[in-house]
């Protein structure tokens, strides 16, 4: 396997993994370097690769994993997220002031659910992958992820009603 | 898509019972902003989703390791460890050579104290032996 095959293999889900990587490490820039770094782990493991049905769900489970490693050795040196220095940058988002609001809600609200469960509303909600594939992601039985995606999903709209109703009254 | 059809959706979602199909069939009603007031919490939701979906990475991938000070300094401290261990094996011959040399010097010496101690003598001897010749060269004369 040569660089532009490796290439080839790789770019079609680097945005999921870095995305899946913001979304448990919360920064833009640890996203970043993680994602360098798992790409790097899967180059030099190329051989292995080819054996692999499904690379991408092998990645996913691999930047679960790095991203877990990470937050565990920062707990370690007492380095704690910072939320509040965090700012959502896309351009796409700044149409509407109530629209943005709304969409900075959400992802605190998600921010705030216990790690696996957001790496399963990731996983689901927002790049789709059927349920077959989470449950080799996550390594979990199919009745599990249910339960926690339908645990994430009520709390989330719960939170936005209570919100949503506590703005208006 | 009715109304009563979408609710039913919803319930089914929360459950996380939804097929992928019907997650598309959803967020393509949440998409199209004729949101129901009861359900506008949804649309944030898909919303949200769909808006994060658009995040990409952009920097460039790199496949070859960065070069860290990190391991200049291991090599440095292999070339450091090498040189070492070269220098005490040459010091170790040379040092060797050394005190061979010292103990030919020795003995070089105490050889030639020994001939010279053996040279003398032996011209002592030679004076006596040429008295000798010339007490023997006197009587001859005087026999003849």
């Amino acid at each position: 396997m040569n660089q532009s095959d490796f290439l080839k293999v790789v770019l079609p889900f680097k945005d999921k993994v870095f995305r899946l990587a913001k979304r448990l490490l919360v920064s833009r820039e640890e996203a970043e370097d993680a994602t360098q770094e798992l790409i790097f782990k899967l180059w030099k493991n190329k051989e292995k690769i080819a054996d692999y049905k499904n690379v991408e769900a092998f990645a996913m489970t691999m930047t679960k994993n790095y991203c877990y490693d990470r937050l565990k050795s920062k707990q370690a040196s007492n380095l704690t997220l910072v939320h509040s220095n965090y700012k959502e940058k896309e351009t796409s988002l700044d149409k509407k002031l109530e629209y943005q609001d709304s969409v900075n809600q959400v992802h605190k609200l998600i921010e705030n659910l216990p790690e696996q469960q957001k790496i399963i509303i990731q996983l689901r909600d927002v790049e789709q992958y059927d349920f077959e594939e989470i449950c080799k992601m996550v390594d979990m039985k199919p009745t599990a992820v249910r339960v926690a995606l339908s645990r994430a999903r009520k709390t989330i709209r719960e939170e936005l009603i209570k919100k949503h109703n506590y703005g208006v009254s | 898509m009715e109304l009563a059809n979408i609710e039913k959706l919803v319930e089914k979602y929360l459950d996380a019972e939804t097929t992928l199909q019907e997650e598309t069939t959803l967020r393509n009603y949440f998409k199209e902003g004729n949101v129901a007031p009861h359900l506008q919490e949804y649309a944030y939701m898909f919303n949200y989703f769909s808006v994060t979906k658009d995040e990409t990475y952009t920097k460039t991938i790199q496949l070859e390791p960065k070069k860290s000070k990190r391991s200049n300094l291991k090599w440095l401290s292999v070339a450091a460890s090498v040189v070492l261990l070269f220098s005490v094996f040459i010091g170790k011959n040379k040092y060797d050579e050394h005190l061979q040399r010292k103990e030919a010097e020795k003995i070089f010496a105490q050889v030639n104290k020994g001939f010279k101690l053996l040279s003398t003598n032996l011209q002592k001897g030679e004076q006596a032996v040429a008295t000798l010749y010339t007490y023997e060269n006197k009587v001859n004369k005087i026999l003849k």
